[in-house]
């Protein structure tokens, strides 16, 4: 397999390094959550829980400028030398995983903002901005709706896991050089 | 004197007597139709509770607001913001210490009528041992025989030692507290 991936089958620069950004940043917020949730009450718990819910809208929000950019730049066709060696029910797990991939970067961060709302605690982002509830304060809904943040967030990290599984794969099974489409260095 | 007139005359008379009466009695809080509440900012967010447990002393003549005498006590142990985990740790020695202090107070030093129903109490309010002068702008309105008595102010928690240890860094939870009141008081003359 040629080690030069030509730059047809490349992820445009941007979505590169809004792929590392935000993957960096799913993985940290979903061990700071894990963290955080079993910490008796204390400053440092609110602190922490206002800081994740600051990260979670920022990501939301980075995650709806990527999937606009993913919109308007679909993702390379796969080298056909690749595409041709995967069975046909990789090719579907693979579109399938992305797809669940983008729903879950919204349902996720949505359902933890819809909790905190429900909970009466509105999101001020970064202590200054207040952000709209999206539901109005109901205890009785915000106990239905916390599990699902978590429910959702495994669900994601479960995905993030098979993603990084299949990758690893390719580069130190298959060795077809698949990540370079990825790559950062170019 | 006619009948009739002599009957409209005692009915007026027993009106008057019956309003004076009322006038210079204790008035009654009625707590079902009354609430305290505060408000503070954690990390911007606003924090909202109140407490379900107090009682005042009225005695509010208002033909003669400056003899106005006003006392409020406030059950510490029953502030709640409507949070299980916060409410948990709001009896507790770093916050309303209710063991030692079950009860917060006020009570009127002066009434000044600022006229159009508005009011200027000021008094003395103890939280958790610690007194401060405040002075509280009270709205009055009147319904139904009730006389409603609302207004808020702001004052600093640290002040009363309120949060203290880790709690009482002020950019977790900030020092101003809004405190907000709406009082039912029956008994109460015609404004």
């Amino acid at each position: 397999m040629s080690s030069e991936l030509q730059a047809k089958y490349r992820y445009h620069p941007l979505s590169i390094v809004l792929h590392w950004v935000l993957g960096i940043a799913l993985v940290s917020i979903f061990c700071f959550g894990v963290y955080m949730a079993d910490l008796p009450f204390s400053p440092s718990r609110l602190k922490l829980f206002n800081w994740h819910k600051w990260a979670g809208i920022s990501i939301l929000a980075l995650s709806g400028l990527r999937l606009l950019w993913r919109v308007t730049h679909p993702a390379p066709p796969l080298p056909p030398a690749i595409e041709q060696a995967m069975p046909a029910w990789q090719l579907k797990v693979h579109h399938a995983t992305h797809i669940a991939l983008y729903a879950l970067f919204f349902v996720v961060p949505l359902v933890g903002w819809a909790y905190t709302s429900a909970a009466g605690f509105p999101v001020v982002l970064f202590g200054q901005f207040p952000l709209p509830d999206l539901i109005g304060p109901d205890k009785a809904l915000a106990a239905l709706i916390k599990p699902w943040h978590q429910i959702s967030a495994f669900g994601l990290a479960l995905l993030v896991m098979l993603h990084i599984a299949a990758a690893l794969k390719h580069q130190l099974i298959d060795r077809d050089g698949l990540l370079k489409r990825m790559s950062l260095r170019g | 004197m006619t009948l009739t007139s002599s009957i409209a005359l005692l009915t007026v008379s027993a009106a008057a007597l019956s309003f004076s009466g009322a006038a210079l009695a204790q008035q009654k809080l009625i707590p079902a139709q009354s609430s305290i509440g505060f408000v503070t900012k954690q990390m911007g967010v606003p924090l909202e509770g109140y407490f379900k447990k107090f009682d005042g002393q009225i005695s509010f003549d208002t033909a003669k607001p400056d003899t106005a005498k006003i006392a409020f006590s406030i059950d510490t142990g029953s502030a709640t913001l409507g949070a299980p985990e916060s409410d948990a740790e709001l009896p507790k020695a770093a916050w309303f210490n209710v063991a030692k202090f079950p009860q917060a107070s006020f009570q009127s030093s002066s009434v000044k009528s600022l006229g159009g129903g508005k009011y200027q109490v000021s008094g003395k309010l103890t939280i958790k041992g610690n007194s401060k002068d405040v002075e509280i702008p009270v709205a009055l309105t009147q319904a139904n025989g009730v006389t409603s008595a609302s207004g808020q102010f702001a004052i600093k928690r640290l002040v009363f030692k309120i949060g203290e240890g880790e709690w009482a860094d002020t950019s977790m939870v900030a020092d101003d507290v809004q405190v907000k009141f709406k009082l039912a008081v029956s008994g109460m003359g015609k404004l």
